[in-house]
């Protein structure tokens, strides 16, 4: 599966879709590839205020949890409830599949995130 | 692939939840041939395995297997095993393989007294696939001419599968009808190629680690590490059905009456959460804020979908319908006790 190229992505193998100040955070392709078949996700409220690099829920599957930190910092403003309602979608569509978004605190901070081609480089 | 226990073994091949469905509703083969046998043979094998297993091994006949365990003075495993009688005087026993060698020498410390009685570790003679599911028989009948129709549950023969010598034995750790197939390890690769070209009407598929977890756990088959070990009895573990009451005596039984007597303090129960979450080994066990337990075992399992697990608790709170909550990170989720098996097979196997 292709890393869209609009996307940053963290060593731990978040993405985030920065849109002005607002960021929408999954995990990656690589991620869901193996953690497998995603059965629950735990996710902050809304109101949560986040820094960069602090895990900010988990992810679980039928083998294993896993933490997923904040690529930025930031405010929670939205918890995709659809996703944390069928959470095996994130097998089917890693990157369709926002699970917040934060209200960037200092977006320069998405500056020093892996692009695409340096991430697809650092799960080859 | 990952390690275990000195083996190479596939933790999946197209997913847990793909290979544990295609278990409980068409077939699935795994490799276990990390799993270790050791014989023992001469002419008071009967009298040595009595001695040194729980379970009665007199009711066997040849052709026969039973789930038994090897316990220690204390009651409490050293392992649990199959015990298949090959012969009047000659028994195959099949243990973890993380426990082989600690079983070997177990049993070869406490047979010098039944004179011509020898155990011989012969795990390296033996690959072992299992082939479990619904569509189990009907994917195997067309590679041998043993009749599976005649071989219900636990009971095994010997003859040929796909042109190679093999032990057929209607036995397996998933909940489903199936079999387990011994074979010289040299021709093993014949075996699992053959069952793997069944029909695709039967849909067969490779299945790993993971997917063996997942089926015994909703099967709720204990898992050796997990459920049972060095500390726990059979009588705690939920396993009195393995305990032979009524044998002359063997290793652990005066230590299994006294417990029987005074009642055990802990037990191995089934829960299911009611609030959103996932419970995992290690998790501690609360009822009413009080500490109680320890999850054994748990995960969300892909046939029944539910977050479910085993867990040691307090004899007090292990009645079906006991509130329990577990701690999750910080969290304590509330769970309800189930009775065991979470999962079990609709149609009965023929009579």
């Amino acid at each position: 599966m292709a890393y869209p190229s609009g996307f940053k992505y963290t060593r731990d193998h978040e993405w985030i879709e920065i849109d002005g100040d607002r960021g929408k955070v999954g995990i990656t392709d690589y991620a869901q590839r193996q953690l497998g078949d995603v059965v629950y996700l735990e996710l902050p409220e809304v109101g949560t205020t986040l820094a960069q690099g602090q895990s900010f829920g988990t992810v679980e599957s039928v083998k294993a949890v896993s933490d997923i930190f904040a690529p930025v910092s930031g405010e929670v403003v939205a918890v995709n409830e659809a996703v944390k309602a069928r959470p095996e979608v994130i097998n089917k569509d890693p990157h369709g599949s926002w699970l917040v978004m934060l209200k960037l605190s200092d977006p320069d901070q998405a500056a020093g995130l892996l692009d695409a081609e340096q991430y697809a480089r650092l799960v080859k | 692939m990952v390690a275990f226990s000195g083996w190479e073994m596939p933790l999946e091949y197209s997913g847990i939840a793909d290979e544990h469905l295609a278990v409980r509703t068409r077939a699935g083969l795994f490799d276990v041939s990390h799993m270790g046998e050791l014989e023992i043979a001469g002419k008071d094998a009967l009298a040595a395995v009595q001695h040194v297993t729980s379970n009665d091994a007199s009711r066997l006949v040849v052709g026969q297997a039973q789930y038994s365990a090897l316990l220690t003075d204390r009651g409490t495993f050293v392992d649990d095993v199959m015990v298949y009688r090959l012969a009047p005087q000659h028994f195959l026993i099949v243990t973890n393989a993380a426990n082989t060698s600690k079983a070997y020498a177990w049993i070869a410390d406490r047979i010098g007294a039944y004179g011509d009685t020898v155990v011989v570790d012969t795990s390296s003679r033996y690959a072992l696939l299992a082939l479990q599911g619904p569509c189990s028989a009907a994917a195997l009948q067309p590679l041998t001419r043993v009749d599976l129709d005649a071989l219900p549950a636990f009971a095994f023969a010997t003859g040929e599968v796909a042109g190679v010598r093999a032990t057929i034995s209607r036995t397996g750790y998933t909940g489903e009808d199936g079999f387990e197939i011994f074979t010289p390890p040299q021709s093993a690769d014949r075996v699992w190629q053959a069952i793997l070209a069944a029909d695709p009407a039967m849909g067969v598929v490779p299945a790993g680690l993971g997917a063996r977890d997942t089926l015994r756990l909703e099967a709720a088959l204990r898992l050796y590490g997990h459920e049972i070990d060095e500390t726990i009895t059979p009588l705690e573990a939920g396993l009195e059905r393995i305990v032979g009451w009524g044998k002359k005596g063997f290793i652990g039984l005066a230590a299994l009456r006294a417990q029987k007597a005074q009642g055990v303090a802990r037990r191995l129960i089934g829960f299911e959460l009611t609030d959103p979450g996932v419970a995992r080994r290690g998790h501690a066990v609360f009822r009413e804020g009080s500490a109680t337990g320890t999850v054994t075992s748990g995960t969300v399992t892909p046939f029944l979908k539910r977050a479910i697990g085993m867990a040691y608790v307090g004899a007090a709170d292990a009645a079906p319908g006991t509130e329990l909550e577990i701690e999750i990170r910080g969290r304590r989720p509330r769970a309800r006790v189930v009775p065991l098996p979470f999962y079990r097979r609709a149609t009965p196997r023929r009579p």
